[in-house]
């Protein structure tokens, strides 16, 4: 009945804490902009053989470590707090989850522990399947997916498609280099997370590539979608609480009218806000979290994590436009960071779903006629 | 947690939920969901007789100690005592202040003899307590009270002098806690005595102030010469406004899932309102009642870290943003709820269903005024968890 972290929970944190303010500064956070692979490849490295933050969440007959989503949650609070430029996210969150989710045993073996090791970069699309055709023992792949996370940068994509003429959906492992997969990079104004657009073009693959449990998918990929949401919203929520604290030090440091501007109550009340709004977001998250560890099935955990991302996304959109305005004219500079938060903000609000979108689909659920 | 003490929760949890349904019953049934906020003075007689029912079965001074009569219960078992009392409807409480504010109070300071001639009076449901803090002219300021007192050694009492407002029920109380003066001259947070004066006396009058609502549940209370006995103060004089505060910490959130409750029920009948009458079809509306949703789930998170936090004293910052949060939730859920009534929102409704529809749209005006107003609280936050330069104080 309790919401509390237990020591174990508070040191992976705290590692996370102290690990990421040394290792994704702002300074490093824009060189992994200017950089063409998008990610800072030491850090990604050292997450993977060291830290073993791949391993986390995922089940240890795979190489995890099988700790829960709320310890992954609290990881990736961390991650968005700092802005990491990493392929966490679509490796760990997006491949590694629906593998977890849906994957056939053979393919969870042979597919997470290089991803637990931190070997594998990979991405998943949940959407807009693609047309699959049998062809033999194997398959061919057509189709194309306007935008997927490090689409550009993964070495194997996980994508959905439709089976033609049956009724069903399939998971494909996708290797970067399949004749006939293009991948064109995209530009992207929020430059800490990279996307691309995938063509695939008759991909043939063999029967092995496909990696789903036919009775788990449509569960799976309902589970996965969620866990997806839930870890988007802990970035989120992060990335909000960073722009709290930016803001916090910025208005207490800078003087006008001879005093600090912080000490005005049209600024203290707008900072209080936004913490009012991250510790709603926060007790959001962690209950999402929390029910997730405990087995909360899949209907609930789909509300619960929709309701996470909704409330995150505009929580991290609010107050990255509070740290842009409260920051006066530097707040418009590309020098200081809370353009790169409201970029960020922007950019994840209309992704894994708007918050307009989730909600419509809780009032859905909400408003079914009583039993 | 484990599995014993799992089983035992439930067992506990069963017992009150079983003895709700065989007493909230007969006579009592119709004060269900009735007399919360907004709703106080409904049936106060028959909501007495309710409080003392509760006391004959035990659910009375739940976290108090056993050496002062109560059941010295976990904060879990309390939780889930106020989870199923509102469950199943129970009415507001009108022992409410008694109990979880003065009663802890005297136990924490109060003399040998002020808790034995008090306690057992709250507990059994035979004595009514009202707060007297707010003045006219000290309303967030609160340290700002005029209200005066002296000894008068002749007679061996306290004479007291003032006014205090906002007063909830003091016509339905016997007693009343009061914050006042006892040094002449004296400013702010100095020289308050903190006194228990009965309010049963011709020193004192009470006057109901009508609120927007056009019900009473607020008073004015008027002291002229009021006496009460030299040792019905607690702690010492000059202590008052240490004590003073000390009783507004005792609300540790403990209560705060069952006015979730609640606000549960609330949101259940607004939605069940929305499907008769067609607002349900409405994206805008949807998008609302979803909010609303995930704000009962941001508040039953909320109130679960709280308790999780709560066991080292230290006011955390989920706690800080807890009252300005359901406040402004709660305001927000009646304009949902009076928007889903549309036209039929500005007749005057008898019917359970729309009749507390309109009360929680107009009564929740109030929610973010007392206790601290929002702007008080974003002063508080900002200044206790943000460390932003304080407000000047006079």
């Amino acid at each position: 009945m309790k919401l509390a972290l237990t020591e174990d929970q508070a040191l992976i944190r705290a590692t996370a804490e102290r690990v990421l303010a040394e290792a994704s500064t702002s300074a490093a956070v824009r060189r992994a902009m200017d950089s063409a692979a998008g990610y800072d490849t030491d850090l990604w490295r050292r997450i993977g053989a060291e830290l073993g933050w791949c391993a986390l969440a995922l089940p240890e007959a795979q190489g995890g470590l099988g700790l829960s989503a709320f310890e992954q949650v609290l990881l990736l609070e961390q991650m968005g707090r700092r802005l990491a430029c990493l392929p966490y996210f679509a490796t760990v969150c997006l491949a590694g989850q629906l593998l977890a989710q849906a994957g056939r045993e053979s393919a969870r073996a042979r597919w997470l522990p290089p991803i637990a090791a931190g070997q594998l970069r990979a991405t998943a699309s949940f959407e807009a399947p693609l047309a699959a055709r049998r062809a033999g023992d194997g398959w061919q792949v057509s189709g194309r997916i306007a935008q997927v996370l490090d689409g550009a940068s993964a070495d194997t994509v996980f994508a959905l498609a439709r089976i033609e003429g049956e009724d069903a959906l399939a998971l494909f492992a996708v290797p970067a280099d399949a004749p006939g997969l293009r991948r064109t990079a995209l530009q992207t104004w929020d430059l800490t997370r990279r996307y691309a657009a995938l063509v695939f073009e008759d991909v043939t693959l063999d029967a092995a590539a496909r990696v789903d449990d036919p009775a788990r998918l449509a569960e799976g990929l309902r589970r996965a979608q969620a866990y997806a949401r839930l870890s988007l919203a802990a970035e989120q929520l992060g990335g909000a609480q960073a722009c709290l604290e930016l803001t916090l030090a910025y208005t207490q440091n800078r003087k006008q009218f001879g005093r600090a501007i912080a000490s005005f109550q049209a600024v203290k009340h707008r900072c209080a806000e936004m913490m009012v709004k991250i510790e709603a977001t926060r007790s959001m998250v962690y209950g999402a979290a929390a029910g997730a560890a405990a087995g909360a099935p899949t209907a609930v955990l789909a509300c619960e994590c929709d309701a996470a991302k909704a409330l995150a996304s505009e929580t991290y959109f609010w107050c990255a436009g509070e740290a842009l305005q409260l920051h006066g004219g530097v707040g418009f500079t590309w020098d200081y960071d809370p353009q790169l938060h409201f970029k960020r903000a922007h950019a994840g609000r209309h992704w894994l779903g708007a918050p307009e979108r989730l909600r419509e689909a809780l009032a859905a659920h909400l408003l079914e006629p009583a039993p | 947690m484990n599995a014993a003490a799992a089983n035992d929760e439930a067992a506990f949890r069963a017992e009150v939920a079983g003895w709700m349904r065989a007493h909230l019953a007969g006579r009592f049934a119709k004060l269900r969901h009735r007399g919360g906020p907004g709703d106080e003075d409904f049936e106060p007689a028959l909501r007495k007789e309710w409080e003392r029912e509760l006391a004959r079965g035990g659910w009375t001074g739940l976290g108090w100690p056993k050496a002062y009569g109560g059941r010295g219960l976990s904060l879990e078992r309390q939780v889930i005592f106020h989870e199923e009392y509102a469950r199943a409807g129970g009415p507001g409480r009108m022992g409410h202040i008694g109990e979880t504010l003065l009663g802890p109070t005297l136990i924490a300071y109060g003399s040998e003899a002020q808790k034995r001639r008090f306690l057992p009076r709250i507990l059994d449901g035979s004595e009514y307590w009202a707060q007297g803090y707010s003045e006219p002219n000290a309303g967030s300021d609160l340290a700002n009270v005029q209200t005066r007192c002296r000894l008068d050694e002749a007679r061996g009492e306290w004479i007291v002098d003032g006014q205090k407002v906002w007063t909830s029920l003091a016509h339905e109380s016997d007693w009343i806690f009061v914050l006042a003066r006892c040094e002449p001259g004296s400013k702010g947070s100095k020289g308050l005595a903190f006194l228990l004066v009965p309010l049963k006396q011709p020193g004192v009058s009470i006057r109901p102030i009508r609120q927007l609502t056009g019900s009473c549940e607020f008073n004015e209370v008027f002291f002229d010469g009021a006496r009460t006995a030299a040792d019905h103060i607690v702690g010492r004089p000059g202590e008052g406004w240490a004590i003073a505060m000390a009783l507004l910490g005792f609300e540790r959130g403990i209560s705060t899932l069952g006015q979730q409750m609640h606000f549960g029920h609330e949101l259940e009948l607004v939605v069940a309102q929305a499907r008769a009458s067609g607002a349900a079809d409405d994206p805008a509306i949807r998008q609302r009642l979803a909010q609303s949703w995930i704000g009962l789930r941001v508040m039953r998170y909320n109130a679960l870290r709280m308790l999780a936090d709560a066991e080292d004293g230290r006011l955390r910052p989920e706690a800080l943003i807890y009252k300005y949060y359901w406040s402004n939730w709660h305001r927000a859920l009646g304009e949902l709820a009076i928007d889903v009534l549309g036209e039929e929102g500005r007749l005057v409704h008898q019917d359970e269903a729309r009749r507390r529809l309109q009360q929680v749209f107009f009564f929740s005006r109030a929610d973010t005024i007392y206790a601290g107003t929002n702007e008080i609280q974003l002063n508080l936050i900002a200044e206790r968890a943000l460390g932003l330069p304080r407000e000047p104080r006079g």
